[in-house]
Parts: C-alpha cells; sequence; structure tokens
C-alpha cells in the first residue's frame, strides 16, 4: 500500500444555475493572454449538449483516455511506439475549428468613427488570422439549448436513447455542467506525453505541465478524454488547469470555486491507495468502474490508515484535513457523488452531484407534489431518460448508483420537508435508503448551507515557512491590522509593522500559549508584536507588558 | 579563400553550434519546443510534416553512411553496387524531404494564420534549409545521371568525406573540397550556415526527440519539492544567493 493524499473537489449540480462566473473568473486569473484565447480552463456546457470542444466525449472520434485490451490497459490513441511513429503530425487532435476560432471586435472604428448618418458597427475580427470573420461558433455556442434540434441532438451521450428524447422534446430537460481538469488518478495526458512534462504531484495529486520540459509535441491534446489539456499557439506548450496550486497552497480555494455564485464547489483531500490505481482503472466491467474508484480510497478515521499515513509523510494537518474532507464526505459516506465518465479509465478526482431537479421539474408540471417522497421515488424510476442520461456521463450507463444518489436526495427533500415545517421527522425516509436520519440531516447541512470553511477544507502546503519567514515584503500591509478600527493617534496607532521586536514577556506568552490563532513560525502572534520604532513616547506601548491576569491579580 | 572558407568558416560555425545550444538550454528552455501549427492547418500539415521529417532522418542516416564512415570500411562492397545503393536510397529520401518541404513552405505561405506565426528567424531558417536541400537533390541527380551514362562521376567519398572527417580530427585539408565540383562545395558551407543558425532557430527541437518516452513509466509523479531553489521564489537561487546549509563533515 502506498498511501498519497489527492486534492478533490466535488460540484453538485443541483445548484449550478450557468451563469459562466467560474468560466470567467478563472480566464480572467489564467488564460487572458495570447495563444489561449481560445482556452478555457473551466468550462460550462448545457447538457444535453455538445459541450466543448465540440463532442470531444465521443471518443471512438477522438481517441481520449484508456482502453482495456486483452485485459491490459492501454492508451486508447496508441501506445507509445505509435505515438512517436505519428509525432510529426498528430492524427487525432483537435482543429481550431473543433474549438471556436478566437475573435475580437473592431472597436477603433467605434471610437474614430466621424459623424455620419449610419451608426458604426464594430465588426468581429479573427484572433488567429486577423481577417473579418462570421462568428459562428464558440465555447457555449448552445447555451441553454439554443439552436438544440441542431446541436444538442448530436450529443455523444444520448447515443441509444435518442429516439426517447426526440420523443419527449417537448417535456424537454437540461442542467449545467461545468468542468475543469480532472486532476486524474491514472492521467492519460501524463502517460500520453513523450517528453514527460506532465506529471502528477505526489503531495497533493495535482497534474501540471513543466512548461521547461514541455516541447509541443501535443500528444496530451489527444491524450485527454475530457480535452483539457489545451495547445497555446504562441509559446508553442501544452496548457492546463492548475486547480489554482498557488491558491491551494497558502489555504484558499480554487477561483472558480471561490466566485461560484452557486456555492456548489466542494473542495477537500481525499487519501487513496496509489499502488492499486491500476489495477482499479483495469477492471473488465466499466459499469464497476465507479466502485472500482471507490475502493481506492482510504478511511482516515481509521487508525491503521492514519498511522500508514503518517508512515508514508502524510502531514499530521493534511491528515486531520483528510478526515473532516467535505469531498470525502460526499463520495465515500453519503455516496452522492460520481465521477465524470469513469469509462474513460483515468480515475477522475472532480465529481459531481447528479441534478435532481430535472425530475422535480417533471413531477411539478404535472400538478403532483414535488417534495413527496413517493412521487420522486416513482418518478426517478419511471423518467427513464434523465436518468439514462446522467448514467452515460456519470456512470458509463449504469442506472443503478444513478437512481440511488437521486433517491437518496429525493429523500433528503422529503425527510427536510417535515423538519422545516416542524413536524416530527420520519426516520422511515432516511431508512428507505439506507441512511440514518442523523447523517441524511448532516448531509443536508453540508449541501444546502456549509459555510466557507466546511466547503474549503483545505490543508496548506508545508512551505509556508519561507512565505512567512519573509514577513517583511510578501504580506499584505492591511492583514496585519486584522480589521477594526485602528487608532489614528499615539503608539497604538495602526498594528504592529513587521519590523518586530519581541520583549521577554511576548516570548514567554507565545512559548507557553495553548491558542495557535494567527501563528508565526514556531508560534507566536505577530499581532501581540511590539514595534518599539514607532512608539513615540507617550504611554505604555500595547503588548509591552502582559494583560494583568484579572484572577489571580498579579501581572 | 579555399582555407577561409573550408578550413576556418567550418570552425566558427561549430563552435556557435555548440555553444550556441547550450546557452539557448541553459537560458531559454521555456523556447525549446516544436512551436507547432497544427492547431491552425491539419490538411498539408498531415501529408508534408511526416514526408519531410521521415525523409530528413533517412537523409541523416545516409550522410552518417557517406561522411563518417570511411570508405575502405565498405570496401567488400563493390563500388557500383554501393554507388547505386547510395544514390536510390539518396533519391528517394531526397524525394520524400523535397516534397514535404515545398508542401510546407506552400502552406506557410499561404495559410494565413500560420504564416504569421512564422518569425523573420524561421524564414531564413527555411531559405538556408531549402539552399542545402536543393544543392543536395544536385548533387544526387548529378551522381545518378554519371551513373546512368556510365561515366566516371565525382566519388565524394575520397573528397568531402575524407574533409569532412578531417574537420574533427583538428588537422583540416580544405584543399580537398577546392577540387570538388561546385554544387558540393555550395552544399557543404549552406550546410555549415545552417548549423550556425541551428541553436537560434527551432530546429533545436531535433535534440529533444524523446526516445525516452519507450523506457519510462507511464505517470511521472514528481514532488514539489525536487523543484530547486522550492520555497526561496519562483526561480532557482543564482550562485552566492542560496540558503546556507550545514555541510557535515
Amino acid at each position: 500500500m502506498r498511501i498519497m493524499a489527492q486534492m478533490a473537489m466535488v460540484m453538485n449540480l443541483d445548484k449550478c444555475i450557468g451563469c459562466h462566473t467560474c468560466s470567467v473568473t478563472c480566464k480572467q486569473a489564467w488564460t487572458n493572454r495570447a495563444g489561449t484565447e481560445y482556452v478555457w480552463f473551466n468550462n460550462v456546457e448545457t447538457r444535453p449538449g455538445l459541450g466543448y470542444p465540440r463532442g470531444y466525449e465521443d471518443q471512438e472520434e477522438w481517441l481520449g483516455g484508456w482502453t482495456l485490451k486483452n485485459g491490459r490497459l492501454n492508451l486508447k490513441g496508441g501506445g507509445r511506439l505509435k505515438k512517436l511513429l505519428t509525432i510529426f503530425s498528430n492524427p487525432k487532435m483537435p482543429s481550431i475549428q473543433d474549438y471556436y476560432e478566437p475573435w475580437t471586435y473592431d472597436y477603433e472604428t467605434l471610437l474614430n468613427s466621424p459623424l455620419q448618418k449610419n451608426f458604426p458597427v464594430a465588426r468581429p475580427y479573427s484572433l488567429i488570422s486577423g481577417k473579418p470573420m462570421n462568428v459562428s461558433w464558440s465555447a457555449n455556442w448552445d447555451d441553454d439549448l439554443g439552436g438544440s434540434k441542431e446541436h444538442a441532438v448530436k450529443d455523444p451521450m444520448l447515443k441509444g436513447i435518442e429516439d426517447k428524447v426526440k420523443f419527449e422534446f417537448e417535456q424537454t430537460f437540461m442542467f449545467y455542467l461545468p468542468r475543469i481538469c480532472e486532476h486524474c488518478l491514472n492521467p492519460s495526458c501524463a502517460a500520453s506525453c513523450p517528453s514527460g512534462a506532465i506529471y502528477k504531484r505526489s503531495e497533493d495529486g495535482i497534474v501540471l505541465v513543466d512548461q521547461d520540459k514541455c516541447r509541443g509535441w501535443r500528444m496530451c491534446v489527444t491524450g485527454c478524454p475530457y480535452k483539457k489539456v489545451y495547445f497555446n499557439h504562441k509559446t508553442g506548450k501544452a496548457e492546463k488547469c492548475t486547480f489554482c496550486y498557488p491558491r491551494i497552497e497558502v489555504g484558499i480555494p480554487t477561483v472558480c470555486s471561490e466566485t461560484c455564485v452557486g456555492r456548489l464547489r466542494y473542495i477537500g483531500l481525499v487519501l487513496y491507495d496509489a499502488d492499486r490505481v491500476l489495477e482499479a482503472a483495469s477492471v473488465e466491467d466499466d459499469h464497476a468502474l465507479y466502485e472500482a474508484q471507490r475502493s481506492l480510497f482510504l478511511d482516515p478515521n481509521d487508525p491503521q490508515i492514519e498511522r500508514a499515513a503518517e508512515a508514508a509523510g502524510i502531514p499530521g494537518d493534511w491528515i486531520e484535513a483528510a478526515k473532516r474532507s467535505p469531498v470525502r464526505r460526499l463520495i465515500q459516506d453519503y455516496q452522492v457523488a460520481l465521477p465524470l465518465h469513469p469509462e474513460y479509465r483515468t480515475m477522475p478526482m472532480v465529481w459531481y452531484i447528479p441534478p435532481l431537479s430535472p425530475v422535480v421539474d417533471v413531477i411539478k408540471e404535472t400538478g403532483h407534489d414535488a417534495e413527496d417522497k413517493d412521487n420522486l421515488f416513482a418518478a426517478i424510476d419511471t423518467l427513464r431518460i434523465p436518468v439514462e442520461y446522467l448514467a452515460n456521463l456519470f456512470t458509463a450507463g449504469d442506472v443503478g448508483p444513478v437512481n440511488d444518489v437521486l433517491k437518496r436526495l429525493a429523500a433528503m427533500r422529503a425527510y427536510m420537508r417535515d423538519i422545516n415545517l416542524g413536524r416530527d421527522p420520519r426516520d422511515e425516509i432516511p431508512e428507505a435508503v439506507g441512511m440514518s436520519g442523523e447523517a441524511m440531516y448532516e448531509m443536508f447541512r453540508l449541501l444546502a448551507i456549509a459555510k466557507y470553511d466546511e466547503r474549503y477544507v483545505i490543508p496548506t502546503a508545508h512551505a509556508e515557512q519561507a512565505h512567512a519567514l519573509e514577513e517583511l515584503a510578501t504580506d499584505c500591509p492591511v492583514s496585519e491590522y486584522g480589521g477594526g478600527q485602528p487608532e489614528a493617534l499615539g503608539e497604538g496607532a495602526g498594528r504592529p509593522v513587521p519590523v518586530a521586536v519581541e520583549n521577554f514577556a511576548m516570548l514567554q506568552a507565545r512559548q507557553t500559549a495553548d491558542s495557535a490563532e494567527n501563528t508565526l513560525i514556531g508560534g507566536g502572534s505577530k499581532q501581540g508584536r511590539v514595534n518599539l520604532l514607532n512608539w513615540d513616547g507617550i504611554g505604555v506601548p500595547q503588548g509591552m507588558f502582559p494583560d494583568r491576569d484579572e484572577k489571580s491579580g498579579r501581572s | 579563400m579555399t582555407l577561409f572558407l573550408f578550413g576556418i568558416v567550418p570552425y566558427i560555425c561549430l563552435a556557435i553550434f555548440v555553444v550556441g545550444h547550450f546557452w539557448r538550454y541553459r537560458y531559454d528552455k521555456f523556447g525549446w519546443t516544436t512551436r507547432s501549427s497544427q492547431l491552425y492547418e491539419d490538411r498539408l500539415l498531415r501529408w508534408g510534416s511526416p514526408m519531410f521529417h521521415f525523409g530528413m532522418l533517412w537523409v541523416v542516416l545516409g550522410h552518417f553512411l557517406g561522411l563518417v564512415i570511411p570508405k575502405s570500411w565498405t570496401s567488400f562492397i563493390p563500388q557500383n553496387v554501393y554507388h547505386t545503393i547510395a544514390v536510390v536510397g539518396g533519391m528517394i529520401a531526397g524525394v520524400l524531404a523535397s516534397v514535404g518541404v515545398i508542401i510546407l513552405i506552400y502552406r506557410r505561405r499561404t495559410t494565413g494564420p500560420v504564416f504569421s506565426a512564422t518569425t523573420p528567424m524561421d524564414k531564413v531558417m527555411y531559405l538556408v534549409l531549402g539552399i542545402v536541400i536543393l544543392f543536395g537533390m544536385i548533387n544526387t541527380l548529378s551522381s545518378s545521371g554519371a551513373i546512368a551514362v556510365g561515366d566516371g562521376h565525382y566519388d565524394y567519398r575520397d573528397g568531402v568525406s575524407v574533409w569532412f572527417r578531417s574537420i574533427f580530427w583538428f588537422q583540416p585539408q580544405p584543399e580537398l573540397m577546392a577540387q570538388a565540383p561546385w554544387s558540393f562545395q555550395l552544399h557543404a558551407l549552406a550546410a555549415f550556415v545552417l548549423f550556425a543558425l541551428w541553436p537560434f532557430t527551432r530546429l533545436v527541437h531535433v535534440f529533444s526527440a524523446p526516445l525516452g518516452y519507450l523506457t519510462r513509466p507511464y505517470i511521472v509523479y514528481r514532488s514539489r519539492e525536487s523543484r530547486p531553489g522550492a520555497g526561496v521564489g519562483n526561480r532557482a537561487p543564482q550562485r552566492g544567493w542560496d540558503r546556507s546549509e550545514l555541510q557535515k563533515k
């Protein structure tokens, strides 16, 4: 057993309103550059729909991910030798047209236009060729089922259920699917990289491209079945979602999570057994892949696992974070999160809670009570289309787990209504889906009202020393004040600046304190330090002497 | 003049080649890439690029046989058989590479996005590369023509090859090149100019041919601490600026 920690994400699709804030803020933060105009590390797709790039899920066409050949796991796009032989022209690389041709508008004409009868127009110009172009596709052209008769019907995930969807298209269903890099446990992009430039960080499992080692062979673009590795056409290097690792390292969530208005994203650690990844990814039956991946995860609350994790060099605060991880709870404890396309066998680590809302909407329209357990259960069983479609996305077509998840969510709805209306909670509802009332309430709390620090449980990387030691220049000066109204005058004006002088009492307090609030390296608080350089001689500098101990009366 | 062109220029070019690569690798790893334009255009590239690259690999192999291996080593092969093999092989490789490079240059000129992504250095490189290939083809054609009419043709293995090897023994024999036909002289000169340009062009990607891919495990794990200079900034500390470390003796 080789225990490794993985930073993972869960998205609750019921809450996604498709506002694209995550995409826009991600783009502003990471891909707002020449060469990455067409690149969206985070994008939001309307499903059913083609997605971005167009029809990327059709792996018979794009040959992404892994495939089983005689019980052995192989890259679907071909092994090492084939990769090297086709290196001069990658036969399966999406063209810019499969993404979309990025454009901007000729704003100059608007600004410099002389007074004239007709209103001037800013024409779209291609950012690739620099020529005027007709905008005919984009990353979310079929947003909100726009043009669905033309586009959504081509959704590769509708294979096998096309007739039913067409038949009931009047009562169409739709939901949004925000996507980032999956930071897979078995990343096929890394396996496809001839240079070995794509690596998985052994501390937190984030998959990154070493920009100094990438030589632009473009095999990763083909290798990734989610098409989340992009080719920067200006630098000639591959780029991908970094899980905002500079933010994660200091304990704050990714940009997409931070700015999500629906608060539907959860970030946390899971511990897994890296030695068993290949075995789990090589399970014969596609339908067994979901359970196989779940079986990789280790329970940090098990004292044996905890000891083994410590022995494997995982820091104590990381193990604590894994215990509190909302991702682990949603995947393992409540079993409501499912992986996106387990059949690609990459063991993706961004999981999704499938949306119950299409089912609820249908019941509502028929005039029935959409929060009644029996109505919801019956609807989940009979409304085959949303369930089969969701199963194509999340469980390789196996409707069983999707049914179970939706029933859990439906049961939670019914159970919580009783509580909210002041009625006696009916414990037979959670029991019907194999949960205790307490667990169901905890799940409700996590899904509905969890605060920031419950949704994002991110232990900092153990290099924070470097930052803290450089206390002079790298900190935000305002953070020193710790909020509130700083005094305007006298020695107490503002909080101490970091050129800190620690007196004897402070040192003692720091060394004997049992609270770790706002600690520095080796303990102690920056807030309490005294800066004699700023002392104007009036009064006593705050913190110079220890606070009077009220109980004993001595200082 | 002969001494300068065939006794001094090669050394200048090779020096630039070696030092240039060292410098480029040291200071511009980020720029060390193929700068592929496949994203813009695929239809022509699909044919042109493999033709050119496989043709060139073959050409390089042919040059290795012809230039590096002394004539005496292959004396067990009858002279005319060797030449027929060399000329036929060279013709196939040369035609592949030439047609490939013509397709690629045509593509580069006519596909708008590809053309606008072309740097001045690319253009210079294409020009020199084109000249080298052109004279190489003339040499091959003249040899094959000579064989066809049974004429005694210039044997580069007695002239150019000996001169080429002499460069690396540091006892250059430029007078050998003075006796070679003009097309051989120009081919060799243009090739050395190309070597001098090499480290400053996208041609550097030749030296990152990913042969290690065949033997390495599929998934690469890497610790964030393995980055040199981790924790002290976003680049490795320069000499004299690294943290003090106890070196126990």
